[in-house]
């Protein structure tokens, strides 16, 4: 098969917008880029199967028709994309509605993760520390303790 | 024994039940499942004996061939009595010891009672993954029963120190099966032990069981989380300690021991981990004051030494390890039932604390006294007699055993310096410490102490009975002379002698160190339980570094580095390794040029506009040209939908955008720009590059070839693309209406804040079914400032035209473009412009219906069809064609997957229902109710 270089660029250039939009962190440019990016997967779907008449058995003959299996692939694919399309926008909204902006924030507890991290802390997730049990009588308020001094209680243990 | 097991789960369920109706005493009925056991095991004793396992097996599953194959031979016999017996009289003894109104009783007798029963599992199990299971499930169910008391730090610590040693054990032994199992062709132990492995694999294997089997029995160095398990309440150390968890590992090496022993590094790791253990155990006890922890610790010390005798690798020595294994659990549970008597009674469990108990409880005395004795292995007492054996099977080996002798007998020393360490802690009258009161003690709660320490004398007097019962286990081992049998008295031997010595060696060591001076001198020069602390630390430290790390929690970090990812290997291999196809096109014909050409220029100023409605707009023309491309390569049916997709979005687009500012925030920083621009050009240029590459090298014929015939013989239709959908891809097509029933719902739940707002017309005035009187054809409803009266009207008229033109896309897609997608797209379409003209009002009087109802009758008719066929004999979604002839219409051919047809139609609309609803009306009533709520606010204030 030959390739239609046509659409080799089309798709090129709706990929690179698309990708573009979407590393974005505005909710709205992000959903464009993924409508962007989705034309440019079905064209990119389209062009496994060659153009030609309209897949209608009795308006075309067999020989001259476009392939219909990416077609019916791409159909599916536009259709989820609007379903995909509303959702994001409510989404938007709702960010809107409730932060006055439509970002997307950086993840609260990854950033607490790498504060942990940068000051070279554990998690003090896990009762670690200390001996066996020597009937250490401390009750569930201790756990109230700020992860610090758990570790460095762990250190000393 | 599956039978009895599952009494266990049963009596596990209901046991909260009974607690909470009988209180404590429930405890006793409670204890019937483990009593149970005992009783059915002391049915099968002759069979044992007599050297003729009990077998069941019951398929599991077949397809991996596993089954619940389980056998009792002697030493699972053994173990059940101990399983079973100690069960039972812990429960009955924590039928006093707990009070009614514990908060935590119904949940102790329910884990307790599983764990007595996953132990049961355990140690029945022939299936190596059975066993493995069932270890598993002690392992879990004791860290519930050692963190009984989730309140305080030690428990949970506690827990969660067993939980993570014995199950990383768990996990190597596992391995260690599969390898035997593997090689074996069969999980079953009874086949595996004919059938082993030789050299390096066979060693590998022992090593990760023995792991295993260490962490579980607290051998060192995994002995630090034994004492740490003190943090459970006695009756649960008692069981713990005596019967159930540690004595897995010591059963799994004695279930081995006879197939392996022969391996190089099974008896050096045994021998040289039991001694240690035992000697840093005993160590360790003499420097408790606790009297449990000193329990502990001694229980430690006593499975160093279960595990060097049974190591020791011969029929005598396994003989004596049989009869440890019941002397220990005989006299461990004693001690511990007792020290909790005592926790009771006298209020504390300090050995300074306690004075001249003995002369108090005289009863509870002896009853500690009795064990005691077995356990520092004196006559006439069941220790005496295991401790003698494994003595004298020792002193026949060569020179190995004599030195594994000799840390026998200073071990024993240890032991019996411990032993009286305790007995003098808990009831001597010590001169300096005044004489302690106590609470009497009632015999129902001493009773299970009592019955437990007289059955040790019992074993110990009766040795030959004993002898004949363990006999068959230690016949496993292969014996060229006549073994030894179990006996009080074997005349004036030189075991004898050397127990005397440990006797003695241990008195004094006990009289030495009742100087606090020296007794200080005791400390440990090290603690595995530090070396666990700093693992741990060590592994929760990685984890924070390597989440830092990857885990930024920016979104466009995330897909930045996906894409990178992207470009760099796909995009690698494309400039290296690809064979770049010579053949190409510029277009098919020149107008593909020209619809390419508005694509790319709207795609660009697309990713370049910095307002929304102009970025909408563009994003739109890209649309649109696609659409275009459709059409000029032959697709009419994905134009179509391409078309009423697009117009669909920029409804929405609108309904949204006029509540969100009309700049995209200033977030979008120059440098970065860069970066993300750069990023998106070369994952492009890789994608254009693949679709080259891809296209140019396509040789095969493509699988839709037999298309047009397949749709019309098959399918009974001409629109191959939609017979595609409805027929030959239904599964893809019903996947994805499912997907949009899923958004539709998401994007409803997303607006509408109150649940109760969910019912999507309810709370409007003026909707269908809450009028009285029916709305009139052509008038307008309640118009607010922005709506146009004329428009409304046209669009009245227009209305029901174009919803009819979906109807007839929808029957006639199966041969022309349409269908159901196409449709519904089409009557959104109408239900849009009736509610842009007039507002929410006007959409309610268009569709009064719920938008969930339309989505939920469509699924339903779509499945429906699916299921239909089935029930038809067909296959699930295959369609038929029917012909026949109607007086009027004459010839109908008719094929049933337009039903399917109408299920996707009736998905479409409610989607597009859902979100005018959703992104529509329900905005504008809560932008109203904020207007409103501003302008009284305003009024107030003036």
């Amino acid at each position: 098969m030959s390739a239609n270089l046509t659409y080799v660029i089309v798709v090129g250039v709706l990929v690179a917008a698309g990708v573009t939009l979407l590393l974005e962190r505005s909710l709205t440019r992000v959903l464009m880029g993924v409508i962007l990016l989705g034309n440019g997967a079905n064209l990119l779907l389209l062009t496994g199967g060659r153009a030609g008449g309209a897949p209608i058995v009795g308006t075309t003959d067999p020989e001259q028709m476009s392939d219909p299996l990416p077609q019916a692939m791409i159909l599916t694919a536009i259709v989820i994309t609007l379903g995909m399309t509303a959702f994001l926008l409510a989404l938007a909204y709702r960010s809107w509605h409730l932060n006055g902006h439509d970002e997307v924030q950086d993840d609260v507890e990854d950033r607490r993760i790498m504060d942990l991290a940068i000051r070279d802390e554990g998690p003090g997730t896990a009762d670690i520390e200390g001996g066996t049990g020597d009937g250490d009588d401390d009750e569930s308020a201790s756990d109230a303790r700020p992860v610090a001094n758990v570790v460095e209680a762990g250190r000393a243990g | 024994m599956l039978a009895l097991v599952a009494v266990h789960a049963l009596t596990a369920v209901i046991a909260p039940g009974l607690v909470r109706l009988w209180g404590r005493n429930a405890l006793y009925l409670v204890a019937l499942a483990p009593g149970a056991t005992l009783i059915w095991a002391l049915t099968h004793t002759n069979g044992v004996r007599d050297g003729t396992p009990v077998v069941e097996t019951m398929p599991w599953v077949p397809q991996l061939g596993l089954e619940l194959a389980l056998r009792m031979g002697t030493l699972s016999w053994l173990m059940v009595v101990l399983v079973g017996g100690v069960g039972a009289l812990v429960l009955a003894y924590s039928a006093r010891y707990f009070r009614t109104d514990d908060p935590g009783l119904g949940r102790f007798a329910a884990v307790f009672v599983a764990f007595a029963g996953a132990m049961l599992g355990l140690v029945v199990s022939d299936d190596l993954l059975l066993l493995y299971v069932f270890w598993e499930l002690t392992t879990v169910f004791s860290y519930l029963l050692i963190g009984s008391d989730p309140a305080k730090r030690a428990s949970r610590r506690a827990a969660m120190q067993a939980l993570l040693v014995t199950t990383l054990g768990g996990l190597a032994m596992l391995a260690g099966f599969v390898m035997l199992g593997q090689h074996a062709g069969s999980y079953r132990w009874s086949e595996i032990a004919g059938n082993l492995p030789d050299g390096g694999y066979l060693a590998v294997a022992v090593v990760l069981i023995l792991l295993g089997a260490l962490s579980k029995s607290a051998i060192f160095p995994f002995s630090f989380w034994l004492p740490g398990a003190m943090a459970a309440p006695t009756p649960v150390s008692a069981y713990l300690h005596a019967a159930a968890m540690v004595k897995a590992g010591v059963f799994l090496v004695a279930l081995m021991g006879p197939a392996v022993a022969g391996v190089t590094p099974w008896r050096p790791v045994l021998l040289t981990a039991g001694l240690i253990t035992m000697f840093l155990g005993g160590w360790a006890a003499l420097r408790q004051v606790d009297l449990k922890l000193l329990l502990a610790y001694g229980t430690v010390s006593q499975l160093g030494l279960l595990m060097v005798i049974l190591g020791g690798g011969t029929r005598d020595t396994a003989l004596a390890g049989a009869a440890m294994v019941l002397a220990h659990a005989l006299f461990k549970a004693t001690l511990f039932l007792t020290v909790g008597l005592i926790d009771h009674a006298a209020g504390t469990r300090d050995l300074r604390e306690l004075s001249g108990l003995g002369r108090r409880a005289p009863a509870l005395a002896v009853v500690a006294g009795l064990a005691a004795a077995s356990m520092a292995g004196l006559p006439p007492m069941a220790g005496f007699v295991a401790k003698e054996a494994a003595v004298e099977a020792l002193l026949h080996g060569g020179g190995p055993d004599l030195v594994v002798l000799a840390g026998v007998v200073l071990g024993s020393a240890l032991t019996v310096a411990y032993t009286l360490r305790f007995l003098w802690g808990a009831f001597a009258a010590k001169p300096d410490t005044p004489a302690t009161e106590i609470a009497p003690v009632s015999w129902p709660f001493l009773a299970p102490a009592a019955a437990l320490a007289l059955a040790g004398a019992a074993a110990g007097l009766l040795a030959p009975a004993v002898d004949r019962l363990l006999a068959p286990y230690a016949d496993l081992y292969p014996s060229a002379e006549p073994g030894y049998h179990l006996a009080l008295w074997h005349g004036l031997t030189p075991a004898l002698g050397l127990s005397v010595l440990a006797v003695a060696g241990g008195v004094g060591l006990f009289h030495l160190l009742r100087r606090e001076r020296v007794r200080a001198t005791l400390r440990l020069p090290f603690d595995s339980a530090t070396g666990y602390t700093r693992v741990i630390g060590a592994v929760d430290r990685l984890a924070v570094e390597l989440t830092g790390a990857t885990q930024r929690g920016s979104l466009p970090f995330y897909l930045g580095v996906i894409l990178v990812v992207l470009v760099l290997l796909p995009g690698g291999a494309l400039l290296i390794g690809a064979p770049w196809p010579q053949r190409f096109h510029v277009w098919d014909t020149p107008l593909q040029g020209v619809a390419a050409a508005v694509v790319i220029v709207a795609a660009v100023l697309a990713a370049r506009a910095l307002r929304r409605l102009t970025a909408m707009i563009l994003v739109g023309v890209a649309g649109y040209g696609t659409a275009l491309l459709f059409i000029l390569h032959g697709a009419p049916d994905l134009a179509l939908t391409q078309f009423l997709v697009e117009t669909v979005t920029i409804v929405m687009f609108v309904l949204v955008l006029r509540r969100l500012p009309v700049k995209f925030s200033e977030r979008p920083i120059r440098s970065s720009r860069r970066g993300r621009v750069a990023i998106g050009v070369a994952v492009g240029a890789v994608t254009a590059g693949m679709a080259y590459v891809a296209t140019g090298s396509r040789q095969a014929v493509p699988v839709s070839v037999g298309f047009p015939d397949e749709a019309v013989s098959y399918g009974g239709g001409k629109n191959i693309v939609n017979v595609a959908l409805v027929d030959i891809r239904a599964w893809d097509t019903m996947g994805e209406i499912a997907v949009l029933v899923v958004a539709a719902t998401g994007v409803a739940s997303l607006i509408f804040r109150r649940a109760g707002d969910l019912h999507r017309r309810a709370d409007i005035p003026g909707s269908g079914r809450a009028e009285s009187t029916r709305p009139r054809w052509l008038t307008t409803g309640a118009t607010t400032r922005a709506q146009s009266v004329v428009l409304q009207v046209v669009t009245r008229l227009l209305f029901h035209a174009i919803v009819l033109f979906s109807i007839y896309l929808l029957f006639s897609g199966h041969n022309a473009p349409g269908g159901g997608f196409a449709a519904g797209l089409v009557a959104g379409l109408a239900l849009a412009v009736r509610y842009l003209a007039g507002g929410r009002t006007e959409l309610n009087g268009a569709a009064p219906v719920d938008a969930g109802v339309v989505l939920g009758a469509g699924l339903f008719v779509a499945v429906g069809t699916g299921v239909g066929a089935m029930l038809l004999g067909g296959e699930f979604l295959q369609s038929a064609v029917l012909d026949f002839h109607l007086p009027v219409l004459g010839h109908v051919h008719f094929v049933t997957s337009v039903f399917f047809d109408v299920g996707v139609y009736l998905i479409v609309v409610g989607l597009v229902l859902d979100i005018l609803r959703s992104l529509g009306a329900e905005m504008d009533r809560q932008s109203e109710t904020e207007t409103e709520t501003a302008e009284s606010r305003e009024k107030e204030l003036v």
